[in-house]
């Protein structure tokens, strides 16, 4: 048990602190960043998928008027450290994947660097390529382990005899695609090195965890930490593309030191983001399911395969939320990669959960229909009293609340399926799931200034709501009203932070906030004096080790179909989560509904269409590859049930960042099912896959 | 971006002398293609000289009943003409259905025709295309077709090194509904003015890809005139596309039916250019316009067409896709006006 805050500031609906500065345009995002005569770098990419690069003859670009520099692999300094594959830019003639960077070009204006990179003449001893994923490629391999530090195999029980034994049971393949995080704010840095002897080097970098970036670029360059600020006080999205450094940061670097004492900004392209920051890999899952006539499950068993890149491997832990979200005695989870000549998969929103609770969902509402049991029952009735993968008990769970108030506010009973005029017409259910995480390091500063109360934390808000909510937390901790306190953070001249990912943020910032507060309290008591200041780290707070938090919720879906062109339109989507305490209703609500939105912009829209045999994502524009719009998004509500959870945190709080998009494209394949039968199980669903069927 | 020359000339015959004189010269008028071209390196041009505020801004009736549409008129004024409206709804509907507003506020009646193919590697300058590069070869060909033609091509797998090969399709919604209402093009070349019929501007790829219209260099839009269409004609656009607003179509259908039953029917995103359904409308003609005979005509339409294979299961499903949509757009096509 933790020692629960008394809600005060927390739960208030407080509009965002930063809302005013990013409407009127103020708030400064890092190419904007106003520095003292700016010069701006362009990358060159290589256009082959796998080789090495034998020449680069840079005489035209140099030639022209205002080019400053032009680096290449041949002449680029040699970085302290090319551990991290994927930093090492320009530290090789290789080429692992197209749109790799192999040079850069600074100059005085950003139309002429780009002009000047585009005059690079780049020459290659190209190789065959290898960049198509399959489930029966001979080279797939089992990683050490997969994201987060998870097992990449677990095994309970013996599936394949209660497959053997089972009443009913399921054995289907589903797939998702390949997605690009695209945040609206591209990948983007300004960045200043001292020109004085000690190397001090200034980066304002659109990232979200200015700590974490920083460590990445003093390992790159063998830089003290005090040699490097990293700033970020705005994030224009970053969907977990931004959580660890991309190449770009380390070219920014790169070509500034080619500058001393002048900045060099650097944005990538739209273009240019689907090769270079990270992606959610393509996943193929192979699900088995056993159960009794009544329901019950006896087997559940996910094989994973999935790509990563042979620069740097990426293993998407797809099959973790099968371990744990139903009861079943015989349970098998298995993660096999293809390690091939493609651009670095990465984080991207709920990696693991979104994709890995994709196939199980499905699977569920298959197995309901074969079963004629309906798909909320069917999983209340596989409802596991602890955990089934630690045997830990729950810290809370309330998927069955979840799923019947969902049930009631949508009105989920009757007929799932009816025609409206020309529109097929069906409703589809899947349970949510996300963990509760805390990272291992945070620090935070509590100072009373001026008459307020000041805290500050190398926190981001990558539009979460960081900036709003974090004052919240630390005014009930001081137990002082709200707007008598100020919460600093993005920059690395705050103490320690964790990056904003896994949905810990609040849990980890926020505890290490409470631990300040109470600590000043202790020391300086209700009056304190101007300058008083104390400070508290995350290890330091409450933590419960004996149970198993984890977020849930339950996501509901109206889709409509064309019955003439199979047109698919979601007029409704409903969520309801079990998060814990609601910080902020205001900010919760945003994240929630944004994740749903990305949820069936996956089920309907976004897929990047890789073109194997260039070796490169055919549609990489935001005009081709499609995210869903205003225009398709029809009355979206999420609610949450009032949870009391007093294992997680002093807030009571559980990570809403993520949980929003995982299940969501499940419920959308279920509904689309309902309304015309066809079983969508390859992601996207596209009006195509549906054309056959239509009366 | 390459740096080119900017003109802004006093009228319309400097414009056009101006290009004739620079070989690698472009008209530039609401810029929402040419501009993204010009960054992207599709467009290198050394003269890009500036027409938006010389040709006509006004849509302007003409005598026999029909409408002018000055080049410079914007796809939104367009849109949103009473006129047009009333008499040409496919028209409206087609511009509505592209684009988004605050494009369809720049785009123009002369440029919206003019815009290139969204081909994805059309607008790649890394990977080879003979209508970008003439000669360099189609890298369509089995990649991406899902927005790639059926009509029009000579083959299911055409040759992806042969300088011919091409198969990409003409993105403009408002050409399709141009094309069904036979619109004529006024155009301001070196030798003076012309008409040329709407129907017959744009090109099949035939042996050279890289162009898109019968135009040459030099040759202005300086109108596009609409017939009028027998009283009581009733039309439509419906346009069939992955996202509900702001995406390319797959494909889509201008119909429009008189009062004596002639269907005149134009496809978009099957082919090179707007296709004038011409197989289907002889079929019809002098027939009922009931749901069998409308199948029947379609598929005659479509007897040619030729499915690209490609990822995620290629463009097949356009042909079951137009026939479909041809039929519900008739279907659902405004009551007769009872006299």
């Amino acid at each position: 048990m933790t020692d629960l805050l008394e809600p005060r500031a927390m739960g208030q609906d407080l509009v965002r602190r930063d809302g005013e500065l990013k409407v009127r345009g103020t708030a400064t995002y890092a190419y904007e960043t106003p520095v003292e005569h700016p010069a701006y770098a362009h990358p060159v990419q290589a256009t082959i998928a796998r080789g090495r690069v034998t020449a680069m003859d840079t005489a035209a670009a140099e030639a022209l008027d205002g080019v400053l520099a032009v680096l290449t692999p041949f002449d680029a300094e040699r970085l302290a450290s090319t551990e991290d594959a994927e930093y090492a830019v320009l530290q090789g003639p290789d080429v692992g994947f197209r749109g790799q960077l192999i040079g850069v070009v600074v100059a005085e204006t950003s139309e002429l660097a780009r002009q000047a990179a585009d005059a690079v003449v780049v020459s290659y001893d190209q190789q065959p390529h290898d960049a198509e994923l399959s489930a029966d490629r001979p080279d797939l391999y089992a990683p050490d382990q997969v994201n987060a530090g998870h097992e990449t195999d677990t095994a309970e029980g013996d599936v394949a005899a209660a497959m053997a034994a089972a009443e009913v049971t399921l054995e289907r393949t589903y797939s998702t695609a390949m997605y690009h995080n695209n945040p609206l704010e591209p990948h983007a840095t300004t960045a200043l090195w001292e020109p004085a002897g000690d190397g001090f080097l200034t980066l304002w970098d659109s990232t979200q965890g200015v700590h974490p970036d920083r460590a990445a670029v003093c390992q790159v360059f063998g830089l003290d930490q005090e040699q490097v600020r990293v700033v970020c006080p705005y994030v224009g999205g970053g969907f977990g593309s931004k959580g660890l450094p991309h190449a770009n940061v380390m070219l920014a670097a790169l070509a500034a030191r080619a500058l001393p004492g002048r900045p060099v900004k650097l944005a990538l392209t739209r273009q240019q983001m689907f090769s270079l920051a990270g992606y959610r890999t393509p996943t193929i899952q192979r699900m088995q399911l056993a159960a009794d006539h009544r329901g019950r499950l006896s087997a559940i068993a996910i094989d994973v395969v999935e790509q990563t890149s042979k620069v740097k491997e990426f293993a998407e832990q797809t099959g973790v939320p099968t371990r744990m979200m139903y009861a079943s005695p015989s349970r098998r989870s298995t993660h096999r990669l293809a390690a091939l000549d493609v651009p670095i998969p990465s984080w991207m929103r709920a990696p693991g959960e979104c994709p890995g609770m994709f196939g199980p969902e499905v699977a569920m509402d298959e197995l309901a229909e074969e079963l004629g049991i309906d798909p909320i029952e069917l999983r209340v009735r596989n409802e596991p009293d602890v955990d089934p993968e630690t045997g830990k008990p729950w810290s809370s769970r309330n998927l069955v609340r979840c799923l019947r108030e969902g049930a009631e506010r949508f009105g989920w009973s009757g007929p799932r399926a009816h025609r409206d005029g020309d529109w097929l017409v069906g409703t589809g259910v899947a349970s949510s799931v996300y963990p509760t995480m805390r990272q291992a390091t945070s620090t935070a500063n509590v100072r009373y200034e001026g008459g307020r109360y000041v805290a500050e934390i190398g926190a981001a808000d990558l539009g979460t709501g960081a900036w709003t909510i974090l004052p919240q937390i630390t005014a009930d901790a001081l137990g002082v009203d709200v707007a008598d306190v100020d919460v600093r953070i993005g920059d690395t001249r705050y103490p320690v932070a964790s990056v904003a990912g896994g949905s810990s943020g609040t849990n980890t910032w926020g505890s290490a906030l409470v631990v300040a507060a109470r600590e000043f309290r202790t020391k300086f008591g209700a009056d304190p004096r101007d300058g008083d200041e104390a400070s508290g780290d995350v290890d330091q707070a409450g933590q419960d080790d004996t149970h198993s938090p984890y977020a849930f919720g339950a996501q509901f879906v109206e889709a409509r179909v064309n019955a003439d062109t199979g047109e698919i339109r979601v007029p409704r989507l409903l969520g309801v989560f079990g998060v814990g305490r609601v910080i902020n209703p205001r900010t919760a609500r945003s994240q929630l509904i944004g994740g749903m939105t990305m949820g069936l912009s996956m089920a309907l829209h976004e897929n990047s269409a890789w073109d194997p045999a260039v070796g490169q994502v055919a549609n990489h524009d935001l005009a081709e590859y499609h995210i869903t719009v205003n225009a398709d998004v029809g009355a979206i509500e999420a609610h949450w049930i009032d949870e009391h959870d007093p294992y997680v945190n002093a807030m009571g709080s559980k990570g809403i960042g993520e949980i929003g998009i995982v299940g969501t494209a499940a419920a959308v394949v279920n509904a689309v099912h309902a309304a015309t039968g066809v079983r969508v199980r390859h992601l996207p669903v596209t009006l195509d896959k549906l054309l056959t069927a239509l009366p | 971006m390459k740096p080119f020359a900017y003109a802004r000339p006093g009228d319309v015959a400097e414009a056009v002398r101006d290009v004739v004189a620079e070989p690698n010269a472009v008209f530039l008028a609401g810029g929402t293609n040419l501009v993204d071209h010009l960054r992207l390196g599709v467009a290198r041009p050394d003269l890009v000289v500036d027409v938006r505020t010389l040709t006509s801004r006004e849509v302007t009736d003409l005598p026999d009943g029909g409408l002018r549409l000055g080049a410079a008129s914007t796809n939104s004024q367009v849109a949103a003409d009473p006129r047009v409206r009333e008499r040409w709804p496919v028209l409206a509907q087609a511009l509505l259905a592209g684009a988004t507003g605050q494009l369809r506020n720049m785009a123009t009646t002369g440029g919206n025709p003019l815009q290139r193919t969204r081909c994805v590697y059309f607008q790649d300058v890394t990977t080879p295309c003979n209508k970008r590069e003439p000669g360099s070869g189609c890298s369509a060909v089995g990649g991406y077709t899902r927005y790639h033609a059926v009509l029009g091509t000579p083959a299911a797998l055409p040759d992806p090194t042969a300088p011919e090969t091409c198969i990409a399709t003409h993105p403009s919604d408002m050409a399709v509904a141009l094309a069904a209402l036979d619109a004529q093009v006024q155009v301001l070349g070196p030798a003076g003015e012309r008409t040329v019929p709407f129907t017959e501007l744009h090109r099949l790829p035939g042996d050279d890809p890289s162009r898109d219209t019968v135009l040459e260099h030099g040759d202005l839009i300086t109108a596009i005139d609409l017939p009028a269409l027998p009283a009581g004609t009733r039309s439509a656009y419906r346009k069939v596309r992955d996202r509900a607003s702001y995406a390319f179509a797959l494909i889509s259908v201008a119909a429009a039916v008189t009062p004596d039953g002639d269907l005149r029917l134009a496809l978009g995103g099957v082919a090179h250019k707007p296709w004038r359904a011409t197989r289907a409308e002889e079929v019809l003609r002098g027939q009922q316009l009931t749901e069998d005979a409308v199948r029947a005509a379609i598929a005659a339409e479509l007897a040619a067409a030729q499915p690209q294979p490609g990822i995620d299961s290629g463009n097949g499903f356009k042909i079951p896709l137009v026939a479909r949509t041809v039929l519900a757009t008739v279907r659902g096509l405004p009551p007769e006006e009872q006299s």
